[in-house]
């Protein structure tokens, strides 16, 4: 093979001594210095993982499994099909099934607000009189608990989904497989982030006597809604579709108002619906969850990758899931401290750890992903453009390719960064960032605030390892 | 007219992109026309009306990417198709010149061009991160050490196999299509090629051509280890086909410490090949093996360079020059039992050749670079008889800097080495260019000049002998160095090899 270098022009990557960067730049060389770090953390174990993967004939099945993986996250096509209560869609759903965000927990390990979410949810579905009653019940073993993601559902914090809630039902067109996602509940004191009062299981049974029918219905008579594209149209309109979703919220209400008001319910009804949008940019919220997780769904079963379909997180630990594997195999480490703004009177220390899977919209590429999308919201991560546009670009350093569907107009409508690969986080050290709300550490409190977090590298490295001792 | 079109199902572009990606795809070379548009009913009445409208395109779907190319006369539309595709995924806009790269296939995703990587971290990440630049399509330097031999055989048997250098493990100096990387020295551009396992080696050998008039057009490293028997001078026969294949290169000359005699013999056969002459300065190497093989044998540093420069040229190879008269005074004024001579060196190959010079006339010499115990000198043993130190060993530069970047270890010696009746000289070398201390010379003046003082105090002369290698394109630059050498009363040499032949001298037992 003849190596065409001198006939070349030198253009050098400089990895480790800065001097001999800067000796080539002053010869007039082209020279990219890395900012470099030891791969794995320096981990023997690790670095003999990416070893093993990086073996040039693994590494090209893997490229091509990657490749399959992230053609079907691009190509799927969610669209909204209609609203349902959870014991007649949600696979697997039974009267006594409570499904949680996160990887598996067992109730007596379960944090804070998800046992509050849990005790509030038994109330609501009339299988204990009270809160006192329902932990009594929630320990007596006669509760199913299931991570939602292995009932193709997404729940956001607590992710607490129990029969008669209604989900949205999304149905991927181009693969034909559906997610679910129980509805936003708006406002700050609400089941999801732990609170439990009388409240909100009043909210909890109008949403599902009035708000959940009457959305079914209306989607019923507009037909079925393009998801991607509304998610798309969100995000050029200054949303990151996970913890801003005002556009969003316009966009969907938009789509769904005609059907509304043709609905067969009461004005009366019709006035305490858009009402209960109105309070809320987040109504949007789950819905976008939904959307990812319809897309991510359809790579379950492409084997010998390495790209991540689930990040999620149960209060207690955060769990990842790759293509491939089995559903119900959780690389996990502990949930992360969540670090942002807080509402007036609460303090760090009053904060839950990490909750919900919500990260799945980071998962497919939006949320923290599209930061430069949302220069509202950049307090959430320091409080400069620059630094949102910088996450973005940085997690392109983690991903397999761009979405050409999904783009941000501010970095010159580049696609959203997607598919997050294990190799190149565990060898970046560069973690997938997470935007998220913060959950009070106590049960029956709700929302205190809203920041970024991380999943803990240890996830990741235990995922890097099993993944060399089955494809390597 | 001859029609392109694709169709990509269930990709969705917003408006505003698309036309900017047409209008891009309208400036490719040999596109006619291009048209990218989601499947709307208004654009397939566009191209409806273009007369560009198929059966495929009439049935793409509102979510359905249309590209459609009209391509020159004569052309395959179906080339551009991929070009539209890249348009379709373009990168941010990467005029920001503060993006940074955290893994080499980042940078080389970013940068397509790139085709060299040089690399000096740790040595337990070092092997692996060569790899990965290997197989990214990258010519890698490796600087870093402690990288295992099995290591070193698989990088450089996957380099050779995708047709790339692999200059390393502990590969220091290398000089690349005029630029010079790590280690190396500003010298002319030129038709000498140089492959060398020792990087001083090839540093003294590059600035010596560069002082008899002419240059290099090419200086791979190796690493040390290259031309051991496990190695098997894979990168130095690589070198040799690389530069033999390489039209500016007249004459190939390469340079090592005493290879193992199996790979001497394998090197010495492609040499034999190479269709250039090739001048061989293997320390320690068979002459006439050498010269079996249809190579010049170069028996010093500064041999090697002159035999190149007149094989270049067709003129005689110049000669060395010492001052004998200067010699011939150091000696006279030495004091009874004043005769040894001791090396602080921060060249190994530089050390090599001058502790080589006196073994020739067989002193004994105490070291920490040879393999005899019985003469061997650890780093905080003090110096006896003849003495020469490799400062750039590892047990100097464990845990600090080389001592052409931080020279301070070094100056530090000579003081107290000027303390002992019996050293008549001490011999230092001076590294000059990329990567080296900013002013070796003025780093060591002080103790230079304290040395001389103690000396004198206790009623001797201690000779100093420096030899700078550099070139007055260095910065510093040679003169520089050396007028600072000369205003403190330092005996300044003109090569590493006259150096040796200087110490030689005034060690000599008899007249």
């Amino acid at each position: 093979m003849t190596n065409p270098l001198f006939n070349s022009k030198l253009s050098v990557i400089n990895v480790g001594l800065q001097m001999f960067a800067d000796d080539l730049a002053a010869q007039g060389t082209d020279v990219a210095h890395l900012q470099w770090t030891p791969p794995g953390g320096g981990k023997p174990e690790v670095i003999a993982a990416l070893e093993k993967l990086a073996q040039p004939q693994t590494a090209a099945k893997i490229e091509a499994a990657n490749a399959e993986v992230v053609k079907r996250i691009t190509e799927a096509k969610p669209m909204l099909v209609g609203y349902a209560k959870a014991l007649d869609v949600v696979p697997g759903m039974t009267p006594t099934t409570i499904l949680h965000a996160g990887p598996p927990v067992a109730w007596e390990d379960m944090s804070g607000p998800m046992k509050g979410a849990v005790t509030g949810a038994i109330v609501f579905e009339g299988l204990a009189k009270d809160l006192a009653e329902a932990a009594e019940v929630a320990a007596s073993g006669k509760i199913t608990f299931s991570p939602c993601h292995e009932h193709s559902c997404v729940g956001s914090m607590a992710g607490v989904t129990s029969a008669s809630m209604y989900m949205h039902v999304v149905k991927n067109e181009t693969h034909g497989n559906y997610a679910y996602t129980n509805l936003s509940e708006q406002l700050a004191k609400i089941l999801r982030m732990g609170a439990n009062d009388q409240s909100v299981i009043d909210r909890l049974v109008w949403m599902r006597d009035v708000f959940g029918p009457m959305l079914a219905e209306a989607v019923e008579i507009t037909g079925p809604i393009d998801l991607r594209l509304l998610l798309s149209q969100a995000i050029h309109m200054g949303d990151e579709a996970h913890n801003r979703n005002g556009a969003g919220t316009l966009l969907l209400f938009q789509a769904l108002a005609s059907g509304l008001l043709q609905s067969s319910f009461s004005t009366e009804a019709k006035k305490e619906v858009f009402d209960f949008i109105a309070s809320s940019d987040y109504f949007s919220g789950p819905t976008w969850m939904a959307t990812a997780k319809a897309s991510l769904d359809a790579a379950l079963d492409v084997k010998g990758s390495t790209v991540l379909i689930t990040m999620a997180r149960n209060g207690v630990e955060h769990g990842l899931r790759v293509a491939g594997q089995p559903a119900d195999r959780w690389f996990t480490g502990p949930a992360q401290q969540v670090i942002g703004p807080m509402f007036a009177g609460y303090k760090p220390e009053d904060s839950g750890l990490d909750i919900g899977d919500s990260a799945i919209t980071e998962t497919y590429g939006f949320g923290g992903f599209a930061m430069a999308a949302a220069p509202a919201i950049v307090s959430l991560v320091g409080g400069t453009v620059e630094d949102a546009t910088a996450y973005s670009l940085e997690m392109l350093e983690i991903t397999t390719t761009t979405n050409p569907n999904v783009t941000i107009p501010a970095l010159g409508f580049l696609g959203l960064p997607t598919g997050i690969d294990v190799r190149k986080v565990v060898e970046t050290g560069i973690l997938p960032l997470i935007n998220t709300a913060i959950a009070h550490k106590e049960p029956g409190i709700g929302m205190i605030g809203a920041g970024i977090t991380h999943p803990p590298m240890e996830a990741f490295e235990k995922a890097i390892v099993a993944l060399a001792e089955e494809l390597g | 007219m001859s029609i392109t079109a694709v169709v990509k199902k269930n990709t969705y572009f917003d408006s505003v992109s698309l036309m900017r990606i047409s209008t891009q795809a309208n400036t490719i070379e040999g596109i006619e026309q291009a048209f990218v548009a989601m499947g709307t009913e208004m654009n397939k009445a566009v191209l409806d009306n273009l007369n560009l409208l198929d059966d495929q395109l009439r049935a793409a779907g509102t979510g359905d990417l249309m590209m459609v190319v009209v391509p020159a006369p004569g052309l395959d539309g179906g080339q551009f198709i991929g070009q539209i595709e890249q348009l379709l995924t373009a990168k941010a806009p990467t005029g920001d010149s503060d993006i940074v790269y955290k893994t080499i296939a980042g940078a080389k995703e970013a940068i397509p061009e790139a085709n060299f990587a040089v690399i000096a971290v740790n040595g337990a990440f070092a092997a692996s991160e060569a790899r990965k630049a290997l197989n990214g399509g990258l010519n890698v330097m490796l600087f870093s050490d402690n990288v295992s031999v099995e290591d070193e055989i698989s990088l450089k048997q996957l380099a050779h196999d995708k047709g790339l250098l692999m200059m390393g493990p502990d590969c220091g100096t290398a000089i690349i299509n005029n630029v010079g990387l790590a280690f190396s020295n500003n010298v002319r551009p030129g038709y000498i090629g140089v492959v060398a396992a020792s990087g001083t080696g090839s540093q003294e050998v590059s600035v010596q051509i560069h002082a008899l008039g002419a240059g290099i057009s090419q200086l791979i490293g190796t690493g040390g280890r290259d031309l051991s028997a496990e190695v098997g001078g894979i990168m130095m026969i690589d070198g040799i086909r690389m530069l033999a294949a390489d039209p500016d290169t007249k004459v190939i000359t390469l340079v090592s410490k005493p290879p193992a005699p199996e790979t001497e013999a394998k090197v010495l056969e492609e040499i034999a090949k190479a269709g250039k002459p090739v001048v061989v300065y293997f320390i320690g190497g068979d002459e006439e093996a050498v010269a079996k093989a249809g190579g010049h044998f170069a028996a010093s540093s500064f041999s090697a360079a002159a035999q190149a420069v007149a094989l270049l040229d067709g003129g005689s190879p110049a000669e060395t020059n010492i001052d004998a008269e200067r010699i011939a005074a150091v000696r006279a004024n030495a004091q009874e039992g004043q005769q040894y001579i001791r090396g602080l060196f921060c060249g190994g190959t530089l050390a090599d050749e001058s502790m080589y010079a006196l073994l020739a006339d067989d002193h004994q010499v105490y070291s920490n670079m040879g393999k005899d115990p019985a003469f061997r000198l650890g780093p905080n043993d003090q110096s006896r008889e003849h003495s020469f130190l490799d400062f750039g060993e590892d047990e100097f530069t464990n845990g600090r800097p080389h001592p052409m970047i931080d020279p301070s270890l070094r100056a530090q010696r000579v003081a107290a080495e000027a303390e002992d009746p019996s050293v008549l000289a001490i011999v230092m070398d001076f590294v000059l260019g990329y990567g080296a201390h900013e002013d070796p010379v003025g780093a060591t003046i002080p103790y230079i000049k304290q040395a001389k003082e103690t000396a004198a105090a206790q009623g001797r002369e201690l000779e100093i002998i420096g030899y700078v290698l550099g070139t007055d394109a260095d910065a510093p630059s040679r003169q520089a160095q050396i007028k600072q050498l000369l205003d403190a009363g330092v005996t300044v040499t003109a090569s590493s090899t006259a150096t040796g032949q200087t110490i030689r001298a005034l060690a000599a037992k008899e007249n």
